[in-house]
């Protein structure tokens, strides 16, 4: 009789353990609310942005949310009473979404937040992520998010791995697992001139994500902006990008048009 | 009624429902009976015809002549004092115009309106190099007295010298106080002779009264208002229309409604002259028409588009210090658009699409200030027109139906921005607005203008602690705001029984029932910076900085507060306190011919001048910088998101707050959703969510930050571009410099 050895392969990444305030509240660290926002979402959303990242996207707009220490400790309690006082509103217009930052660091409160909003006000909700994380979670996790705005911010390994600074693999995975969960997905893809606008790149992005099948509502081309440049200068942090101009409409388009010529609705 | 009467109003009123409205004035009564509801949506909506195009684009070459000529007014008639009955006829293009009728005898020339104040007439002459008729000034200074010379014998030194700081600002003492809507629409029903009939008739019920100070005055007004209708009459005549009988067909009820907002125009000067809530009515005979084949779909708009061309050019005569109070030239032709009847059917018809629509075929504009009455029980249809308009013209306004209905009815009107009143059965008396901002530092400083120094109010200690104390400065504002309110009370009383006296407005009180409720329309500028400031004293530390004088100039914070705009009751109560206290204070006095007091908040684009004429103040907003506009919080402290905003300004009580409660709120069309689509459906989302959050009023605007900056550099590009300021409409290119980067600095903070 031999012994099998089987290697357990230990997801990549950490996520940040359950935290207590001194009262025994449940908390975490939330950077932001954002009580309008249109773009993150079906509907009027209300906008969590949770802090701690471990990517380090050369574009990213939200660089004061990286850090952890940077969001102020708040319980579950007041999170969900703050969106309570919207939930009236949020049942009618849109629901939650949880951004960052990345969620999925800290899963353990950013699920008991999904878990209360779901119980007590039935709100629609979203988790905005990369994906990075997901392979700590079990499925069960997912029960209270209706919607994944699934961030793909590049289809070429080497590229995503010099954009983002971590590998690409955990978040197609992650994508194939929605698939078999069923969960809908809206696909958001920046489009950053020199770095993601490549033709092939896009086109095996598209390839992917039209395999996923119908659980992909919809397909997100977000030009790249500079609003978020000011932040890197505060953070005393150079910001690699400066010389970068917003794509080409031109380009936007054809883009889009490469994930329209598979049959997903782009915007 | 003799029988040729009769027969007339048997062709006049052909297929309409009988009622009470047939026995006496009932419009409402005829509308409930008569109206069709529409539950569709825009398909059925015709563009522009070439005619149309043709007077636009005329008349577009004469706005252009008119913003390049000096102080912007194109030509004066200073030979005349302005009447209903005082110039010809004027037209555009005669042989090509639908409905007719200008202001004098030439579009865009100005009349003068000396009864109201001429003194301001002569500085608005002087201002653009032109002069008056001496006949006029020996007129005025041997034989007759205007309002403005009645008010200023009554005034006292203290209500000088609060006008004069800018404590109290705005008052209608030297020009027209308007916000008064006839109700044009009897004119269309009825026909002038009917009108004089009924009024002939109120007049003669008082004739056993006794003759008391009261009824002599009604007895004088309604014999005016006699006198008015057969002016009004007669102007018609000059364009060739016989308006003593009822309209018999659409076009004829479109121009005889129109004429009786004209006689008003023409006849007073009023800040606001709001045209009331015709569309509905209107549509009764396009309706009528269409079904008996006489006018096409195209036809009926045609008729709205010549009607909203001349409701674009209502002019008056203004000098640059009203101007800085009052951007852009407006005029505040309100017309109210949808809402919801009291028996549950919508009151949105054809009609009011083509009203809407206007703004698609004759481009984007401030004037008529286009006001949808909405509930979330509008039709989807209608919803989503309204949510497109907004987002590809940014020229309409909302305010909600579900909080106005209870109070006035289903016949009520928007005066100005935010002034609900039943139709032809309520009027105000419009009393601009006190600066609770600045009035928190006379608290502070025991009466003393922070700004030269004067003591303005006698009898009041200052604080001399180093940190201010909540309670300590409650207690002094609270004195200082019953002094102010009464000391304002007293200069409304004085300025509205002037305006009766010596500028009574007959036309548009002839088209009112004889026994109506008046308001006394008081308001309040500075909310948010007053909130906040009494916030940071409460919730952080505030320590005076005292200038040799030891008047406290400046203030430092220590710590942070809670800002007013992030749905935080902490600093929400606070509003709501000073709003609800305000009131109460006012109405502790007593008003001018027993009105209601009411008051309003609201600055329209007066919070640049209110911020200039105010120190700093303890909530850190620096000396000179402007104020919010309206209700809104101050600019970049709403730092969670506009729902949050706008929760806390709908926590401001409608029921002390009557004559409305004014917001403001600015997207990028990206901000909105991806698509138009998606922001339509956003918009018309978020519109019902505000609404059943008991918010009271939104100016929307779906603005380029690029558009705007643009805009301020080369005006020429832009000629129509318009952007919704607090509770109207402007031509953005009308804006002083200063007021266009307020709106873009308001608009557009940077936030990801």
């Amino acid at each position: 009789m031999s012994i099998e050895i089987v290697e357990v392969q230990r997801p990549l990444g950490e996520i940040v353990p359950a935290m207590v305030d001194e009262n025994g509240k449940m908390c975490g660290f939330v950077h932001s609310f954002e009580t309008g926002a249109a773009v993150d979402g079906p509907g009027m959303r209300f906008v969590v942005f949770v802090s701690g990242c471990q990517f380090r996207c050369l574009y990213c707009h939200n660089p004061d949310t990286w850090k952890l220490h940077n969001g102020k400790q708040k319980t579950v309690d007041e999170v969900v009473a703050e969106i309570g006082k919207y939930a009236a509103f949020l049942k009618m217009t849109g629901g939650l979404t949880i951004s960052g930052g990345e969620p999925l660091m800290q899963a353990h409160f950013v699920g008991e937040i999904f878990y209360r909003v779901k119980q007590q006000y039935g709100l629609h909700t979203a988790l905005d992520t990369q994906g990075f994380l997901a392979a700590h979670l079990d499925d069960s996790w997912f029960d209270n998010v209706d919607l994944i705005l699934l961030d793909i911010k590049q289809f070429n390994p080497e590229r995503y791995e010099k954009l983002t600074g971590k590998p690409l693999q955990p978040t197609l995975d992650f994508a194939r697992r929605l698939q078999k969960m069923g969960k809908k997905i809206w696909l958001r893809y920046v489009l950053v001139p020199g770095w993601s606008d490549d033709f092939d790149d896009v086109e095996g992005l598209a390839e992917f994500v039209q395999s996923l099948g119908s659980i992909v509502e919809r397909v997100e081309v977000l030009p790249f902006h500079k609003m978020g440049e000011h932040k890197w200068e505060e953070l005393g942090m150079k910001y690699e990008l400066g010389d970068v101009e917003p794509p080409s409409t031109e380009v936007t388009e054809r883009v889009r048009d490469q994930f329209r010529a598979r049959g997903l609705n782009t915007y | 009624m003799n029988a040729p009467e009769t027969n007339l109003q048997i062709n006049a009123w052909r297929g309409f429902k009988e009622g009470e409205w047939q026995k006496k004035v009932a419009v409402r009564d005829f509308i409930q009976l008569n109206y069709t509801p529409y539950e569709g949506d825009d398909s059925f909506i015709a563009g522009p015809t070439e005619r149309t195009n043709k007077v636009w684009e005329k008349l577009s070459e004469m706005l252009k002549a008119e913003r390049a000529a000096p102080g912007q007014v194109l030509d004066v008639a200073a030979d005349r004092g302005t009447g209903i009955t005082a110039f010809g006829p004027g037209y555009i293009d005669k042989d090509l115009e639908k409905i007719v009728g200008v202001q004098t005898d030439a579009p865009l020339k100005r009349a003068i309106f000396p009864n109201t104040g001429l003194r301001m007439v002569q500085s608005s002459l002087e201002e653009i190099g032109r002069e008056l008729d001496p006949k006029i000034e020996e007129v005025f200074h041997k034989y007759r007295k205007d309002h403005n010379s009645g008010v200023f014998d009554i005034y006292n030194p203290l209500i000088r010298a609060c006008r004069s700081s800018g404590v109290i600002t705005g008052l209608p003492d030297a020009y027209g106080r308007g916000r008064i809507i006839g109700d044009y629409r009897r004119v269309a029903l009825y026909g002038i002779d009917q009108l004089i009939e009924f009024k002939k008739a109120e007049k003669a019920e008082t004739d056993d009264f006794d003759f008391t100070e009261d009824t002599i005055r009604l007895r004088e007004e309604l014999s005016e208002q006699i006198r008015a209708l057969g002016e009004l009459k007669e102007m018609a005549a000059s364009y060739g229309f016989d308006i003593g009988k009822p309209a018999a067909t659409a076009q004829e009820a479109i121009q005889w409604t129109y004429f009786g907002y004209l006689a008003a125009i023409k006849e007073q000067n009023g800040a606001a002259m709001s045209i009331g809530r015709i569309s509905t009515f209107l549509d009764i005979y396009i309706e009528r028409d269409q079904k008996e084949g006489k006018i096409t779909e195209a036809e009926a708009q045609e008729f709205i588009d010549d009607l909203v061309i001349k409701l674009r050019i209502v002019r008056f005569l203004r000098t640059e210090e009203y101007n800085s109070l009052y951007s852009g030239d407006p005029t505040w032709v309100t017309e109210s658009i949808g809402g919801m009847g009291k028996d549950g059917r919508t009151l949105v018809s054809k009609n009011s699409f083509r009203f809407l629509n206007t703004l698609f075929n004759l481009g984007p504009a401030p004037e008529p200030n286009l006001t949808v009455l909405w509930s979330p029980a509008l039709p989807q249809g209608f919803k989503n027109f309204c949510a497109k308009v907004s987002i590809e013209t940014s020229s309409i306004q909302y305010e909600s139906d579900e909080q106005m209905r209870p109070h006035w009815g289903d016949d009520y009107a928007i005066a100005c921005c935010v002034s609900a009143m039943e139709v032809g059965k309520q009027m105000q008396f419009f009393g601009a607005r006190c600066n609770l901002a600045k009035a928190m530092l006379y608290a502070i400083n025991g009466g003393v203008d922070e700004k030269t120094g004067k003591k303005v109010v006698p009898n009041f200690e200052p604080i001399t602690s180093e940190y201010l104390d909540y309670d300590e400065v409650m207690a002094k504002y609270d004195k200082m705001l019953d002094w102010l309110a009464k000391t304002y009370v007293k200069a409304l009383n004085a300025i509205h029984y002037m305006h009766d006296k010596y500028s009574y407005e007959r036309i548009e009180m002839a088209l009112h029932d004889r026994d109506i409720l008046r308001t006394m329309a008081c308001g309040i500028a500075g909310l948010s910076v007053a909130a906040d400031s009494l916030s940071a004293i409460k919730y952080a530390k505030v320590k005076t900085i005292r200038n040799e004088a030891g008047v406290a100039v400046d203030f430092e914070i220590e710590g942070e507060y809670p800002a007013f705009g992030n749905n935080d009751d902490r600093v929400d109560e606070i509003a709501v306190y000073l709003t609800e206290s305000f009131m109460n204070k006012v109405k502790s006095h007593k008003m001018y011919r027993n009105a209601l007091p009411t008051q309003s908040i609201l600055t329209i684009t007066s919070n640049v001048v209110y911020g200039k004429k105010t120190g700093n103040t303890p909530d850190g907003r620096r000396a000179g910088a402007p104020f919010a506009p309206g209700a809104n919080p101050m600019n970049g402290r709403d730092t969670s998101g506009f729902v949050a905003a706008g929760a806390s300004v709908a926590k401001l009580p409608y029921e002390a707050a009557l004559d409305g409660i004014s917001w403001t709120a600015s997207a990028t069309p990206d901000a909105l959703g991806h698509s138009l689509a998606d922001r339509v459906n956003n918009l018309t989302a978020c519109l019902d969510g505000f609404c059943n959050a008991t918010g009271f009023h939104i100016n929307v605007n779906v603005l380029n930050r690029d558009t705007l900056l643009d805009a301020m550099d080369h005006p020429e590009k832009y000629p129509q571009l318009t952007i919704r300021v607090s509770g109207y409409a402007v031509n953005f290119i009308k804006l002083t410099r200063e007021q266009q980067l307020d709106v873009i600095n308001r608009t557009f903070h940077v936030k990801c």
